[in-house]
């Protein structure tokens, strides 16, 4: 039963833009709206639960690093933020291509949050406010030119309370909280993460929109006491000699600092044994959870089941803060019951003792099937109704961050009359998520995963400004400052490779001796700089020698531009092909009002899904499963016929 | 990724006078620029549209046929783009080579329909006819790829699957070391895998050759080989399949079960099939495969009658010819080296069927018999399918790209690339090898790693 508050008050205060959420697409979305001039209001159950982040103590990893880097390049705070509260840096995958690197930072969970929190509250234009809403209020609108699926429209908020905010665009980024369940053993509690307060009414609200609800899960281990761990048994874990930082604006001399380390220790047969033998306790089996986890962060129950050959699993202990004694144990999330959890953790070396601190659980929330939503997250049903975040069915906070900052900056663009903008599959990791959850079909929580990129030679973490920051500065969030910067750097850029392109080398004994010292083959005749270059052994460092006219004050980041650009050359030129090829089925879009059943042959299941999800172009269509080649050619035939009529 | 530049056979896939290959696309001059040479076996440069070139298609060395080709620049073409067609030498056999050749130089075949859709989506076609183009795709690609997938043999359908596996096996290792790599390790894999792409490639090569002599596909003319036992019916078969298959022996009754085998005659595939001789036999084992003669006698599109030229008509011999009077058959007289005392005016009077004198032992006949053959296809006598033809293009061209992408993570091995470049061309071989048995990738890996490997966190 939809929530109805006794009696009912306007607040005066006008507001362009409410952000319905504090997590980090909720912080995200709020920033973009007000730096863009949209008078903002950010509701949250918690003030003190500002950009929490209530499971692992880290930033980046693994194609996530990436997303960071992206949001920084848009005009997002992520990466500012963790730069200044890092304890820890890491750069991942460095001996693999400069594809995959990744950079990932341990936070200092309290001094992020407060750090953001900050932010938010000199933010211009941005109102904090805690209270739940309960309802989104909509009115009936004539459909415009374009948008003929729209059907209503926003026009305001309403509190638990039963106060009403009047505004013109709803951005949801409720996180985990909607009807959330915290669960272990045969103990569930109905709250949100860390026993805050769940969202309890809104669901029905959305529901009675119309909208489409789905029920995840997902968890986080135990956190352990920092003083109860023999790290005598384990192996430390280090952070990187050089940091590299987050944010293109962080100036990488600024962050060197003294770093906290990680360690590492390992499951056994013993640990696997206690779970197995409390297996039928645990809520997961026995049915109490319905909702869906995710595959790719299973809880250890889930590991020992799944690969009952692996006769040990890592175990990363990681702290969450300078100032706490908590101990984040990666590798073991659970929902095992509490006296359970003790036995296992205690099995593992240097774990005897732990004292635990909080309880690893499962929890379980609602969200949405992210289909009815345009690339640009506005719901296509609901005009100025966007949504971003585990909201959204995904999960992890730089893949909240991301949705945020681009919901953020669709909602005030739509305000100001402005074109909304979207990421494209080439452009960024961004795009590539933003474009599966609003295409694909996912029964469970959506990661980042640099393998879901076709074209991750070109979206690298190093080149996220020169792919998104012009995009940024179009926008807004961008300075013209910064915006000259890249442009003064990508000149730089690519007259150095020009250069080393045409420059050519003879034969001279000086540089065979160069060759010689890094193990790479004499010349038989003259060739290029460049051509240098490209052998494995050899980079632009090492051809300083034999390089006169080099100008040695190119900083180090046009460096490796420089680097990357000439040895990938081949990959990199291919992957353009591709993109090309891409781009012109984005570019064919199809309008909201075409009748899939006036197609003639086209299969029925294709019609089913394509009246399903309204793809906006031939290429999100041809991406849909269930969607064949053959019925894109035919729809494109019908396109053509129909843009004739 | 699909090559914009397509290809097809645009006459009829029988042997006529003359044959046209069509490319249209960005790079229909540039591959034609690549295998077309003058008399003098000179290059040229295509300049003007609207002519007419005299010359040679070559691959490589080897000189495919002399053709004229005609140049079209877009949009003054049917389909609105560059287009190019040659016309060669109407033989079967000839214009699939020289469609071939366009293929391995950078075209890809087209699908069914597809220059009349590029002809609408380029504006050269009026609305009315639109419907009918839509139609068209859509009925076509549904029978080929039907065709397609129907027409590979099992086995091959599961060398393709084994092979797929494999590839994506190793692809999700290493991407879910990238993704995790505090978890797996990948270092020294490049080792690992270049033992496996090798195979791989092996695997490859065998599979094209098998698309070479078409024995990938399952479909072909039926032939059925029939005769009393002991009239060379086996002999015969191994002649034509050029290798020893069927047991030859003095033993009437050697060939109990049916052998099968797929023959290329001008490259049109004939499926023929060896049976048991025809006789009344106590036999338990002899009997089923009598039985099974009889049946595929039945449905048989050609039946090859073999008659022993030195022995008498028996009772056999009429019970054979009872039972193919109304076939469209062919009579061999075998053992012509031998005296000669079977009644052939009988058997002529009976059947009314062409009849030629052959020696499988001597090996003499069998250009007669080709001769035959040939006719009676040719002269539409036996309906060819031309979608085996066009099912085995599209598939041997899927194995080359499949080829060319393991060769490339094999130099990237060699050349000490890091692992995430090995994943780019593993799937696109992966992908390559799909588009034969029809299955696109949507979530294929991520479902792989997920459920082959233990991810962190």
């Amino acid at each position: 039963m939809k929530y109805s508050a006794n009696s009912v008050w306007e607040n005066k205060d006008e507001y362009d833009v409410a952000v319905i959420g504090a997590g980090h697409a909720g912080c995200e979305a709020a920033l973009a709206s007000a730096r863009l001039g949209m008078r903002t209001i950010m509701f949250t159950v918690s003030v003190d639960s500002i950009a929490l982040m209530p499971c692992n103590p880290n930033i980046g990893g693994s194609s996530k690093g990436h997303l960071v880097k992206e949001v920084d390049a848009l005009g997002g705070e992520m990466g500012k933020v963790i730069d200044r509260t890092f304890i820890q840096s890491k750069m991942l995958n460095k001996s693999k291509g400069p594809a995959v690197h990744s950079l990932r930072a341990q936070a200092d969970k309290a001094d992020y949050t407060r750090e953001m929190r900050k932010v938010l509250e000199e933010q211009k234009n941005l109102d904090i406010r805690q209270a739940e809403v309960t309802e989104i209020l909509t009115e009936d609108c004539m459909p415009l030119e374009g948008r003929e699926l729209e059907k209503r429209k926003i026009v305001g908020v309403q509190t638990y309370s039963g106060c009403i905010y009047r505004c013109r665009a709803v951005i949801l980024c409720t996180g985990t909280y909607l009807k959330a369940r915290c669960i272990y053993g045969e103990i569930s509690n109905e709250t949100g993460p860390n026993g805050l307060q769940a969202a309890n009414y809104l669901t029905d609200c959305l529901k009675e929109l119309g909208i489409r609800m789905y029920r995840f899960k997902t968890g986080t281990p135990a956190r352990i006491d920092r003083n109860s761990i023999d790290f005598e048994k384990m192996e430390e874990q280090f952070g990187d000699e050089k940091i590299v930082p987050f944010s293109f604006t962080t100036n990488p001399a600024d962050i060197q600092k003294e770093q906290v380390s990680c360690w590492l220790t390992y499951t056994n047969e013993k640990t696997h044994e206690i779970i197995r033998k409390n297996l039928h306790r645990s809520p997961l089996f026995s049915g109490m959870i319905e909702g869906t986890g995710p595959r790719y962060c299973p809880s250890i129950e889930d590991k020992v089941v799944k690969f009952a050959d692996k006769n040990r699993h890592q175990v990363f202990i990681e702290p969450e803060g300078l100032h706490t004694n908590e101990m984040y144990i990666g590798g073991m999330s659970s929902s095992l019951p509490e006296d359970v959890q003790y036995e296992m953790y205690r099995s593992v070396p240097g774990l005897e003792h732990a004292k635990i601190v909080r309880n690893a659980y499962a929890i379980e929330y609602d969200c949405i099937d992210a289909r009815q939503l345009y690339p640009t997250l506005e719901f296509k049903e609901i005009g100025g109704l966007f949504s971003a975040g585990q909201f959204n069915g995904s999960s992890g906070y730089e893949e909240a961050a991301a949705q945020g900052l681009i919901a953020g900056i669709n909602a005030a663009l739509k305000l100001k009359g402005r074109e909304q903008i979207t990421i494209d599959r080439s452009e960024g990791y961004i795009g590539v998520l933003i474009d599966d959850l609003v295409t694909k079909e996912s029964h469970e929580p959506y990661r980042m995963m640099t393998s879901r990129a076709e074209y991750r030679l070109l979206l690298r973490q190093d080149n996220a400004d020169q792919r998104l920051t012009k995009k940024g500065y179009e926008v807004g969030l961008i300075s013209e400052d910064r915006y000259q910067k890249l442009l003064e750097k990508e000149h730089l850029m690519e007259e150095e490779i020009q250069r080393l392109e045409t420059t050519n080398v003879g034969t001279s004994q000086k540089v065979q001796e160069v060759l010689v010292q890094y193990g790479s083959t004499p010349l038989n005749s003259g060739t290029t700089l460049a051509e240098l270059i490209r052998r494995p052994e050899l980079s632009y460092e090492a051809l300083e020698p034999i390089d006169k006219m080099r100008n040695k004050a190119l900083s180090e980041d046009i460096v490796e531009q420089v680097n990357i650009n000439i040895k990938y050359d081949g990959y990199i030129k291919r992957q353009k092909k591709q993109v090309e090829q891409f781009k012109k089925l984005e570019k064919k879009k199809i309008p909201d009002n075409i009748n899939y059943d006036d197609v003639k042959s086209l299969r029925i299941e294709a019609v089913q899904k394509l009246n399903e999800l309204r793809p906006g172009s031939i290429g999100q269509a041809s991406r849909i499963s269930g969607v064949s080649p053959a019925d894109i050619s035919v729809l494109l035939v019908y396109l053509e016929q129909y843009r004739n009529k | 990724m699909k090559k914009g530049t397509i290809a097809a056979i645009a006459t009829a896939m029988s042997n006529s006078g003359i044959g046209i290959v069509r490319i249209s696309g960005d790079e229909a001059f540039e591959i034609i620029e690549k295998i077309f040479f003058t008399r003098k076996k000179e290059k040229i440069k295509i300049k003007e549209s609207h002519v007419i070139h005299y010359g040679f298609i070559m691959d490589g060395e080897d000189t495919i046929d002399e053709v004229l080709v005609m140049v079209m620049k877009g949009p003054r073409s049917y389909t609105g783009e560059d287009t190019i067609e040659i016309n060669c030498h109407g033989g079967v056999y000839v214009v699939k080579k020289v469609l071939e050749t366009v293929i391995k130089n950078g075209a890809r075949p087209a699908e069914p329909g597809e220059f009349t859709k590029r002809a609408f989506l380029n504006g050269k076609m009026d609305l009315s006819q639109a419907e009918a183009v839509i139609d068209v795709i859509e009925s076509k690609n549904e029978y080929a790829l039907k065709s397609s997938v129907s027409q590979l043999k099992g086995s091959m359908h599961r060398k393709i699957d084994e092979m797929r596996g494999e590839i994506l096996y190793h692809t999700a290792f290493i991407e879910t070391a990238l993704d995790d790599p505090e978890h797996i390790s990948v270092d020294g894999y490049g080792q690992v895998l270049l033992d496996k792409v090798d195979d791989l490639l092996i695997s490859l090569k065998k599979l094209i050759d098998s698309a070479d002599n078409g024995r990938m596909l399952k479909e072909g003319i039926r032939t059925v080989i029939v005769g009393k036992p002991n009239a060379g019916k086996s002999s015969l078969m191994n002649l034509l399949v050029g290798e020893e298959r069927a047991i030859v022996t003095d033993i009437a009754g050697t060939t109990r079960d049916i052998l099968e085998e797929n023959v290329q005659f001008e490259g049109v595939s004939l499926n023929i099939v060896d049976t048991a001789g025809i006789r009344k036999t106590e036999d338990v084992v002899e009997k089923i495969g009598v039985g099974k003669a009889i049946s595929h006698a039945n449905d048989a599109d050609l039946v090859i009658y073999v008659v022993d030229a030195s022995r008498k008509l028996d009772e056999n011999d009429y019970e054979i010819m009872d039972l193919i009077g109304d076939k469209r058959a062919i009579v061999l007289v075998n053992k012509s080296d031998l005296e000669s005392v079977v009644e052939k005016e009988e058997i002529d009077k009976r059947l009314r069927k062409p009849m030629i004198e052959i020696s499988a032992k001597e090996e003499t006949g069998i250009r007669e018999l080709e001769e035959t053959l040939k006719k009676m296809f040719f002269n539409g006598e036996i309906s060819f399918n031309d979608e085996v033809y066009i099912t085995n293009i599209r598939h041997k061209a899927a194995l080359m790209d499949a080829r060319e992408s393991l060769r490339k993570v094999k130099e990237s091995i060699e050349n000490q690339m890091p692992e995430d470049f090995y994943s780019i061309d593993l799937m696109d071989a992966y992908e390559s090898l799909g588009s034969i048995t029809g299955e696109t990738i949507g979530e294929d890996l991520v479902n792989e790693i997920f459920s082959k490997f233990c991810m962190g966190k």
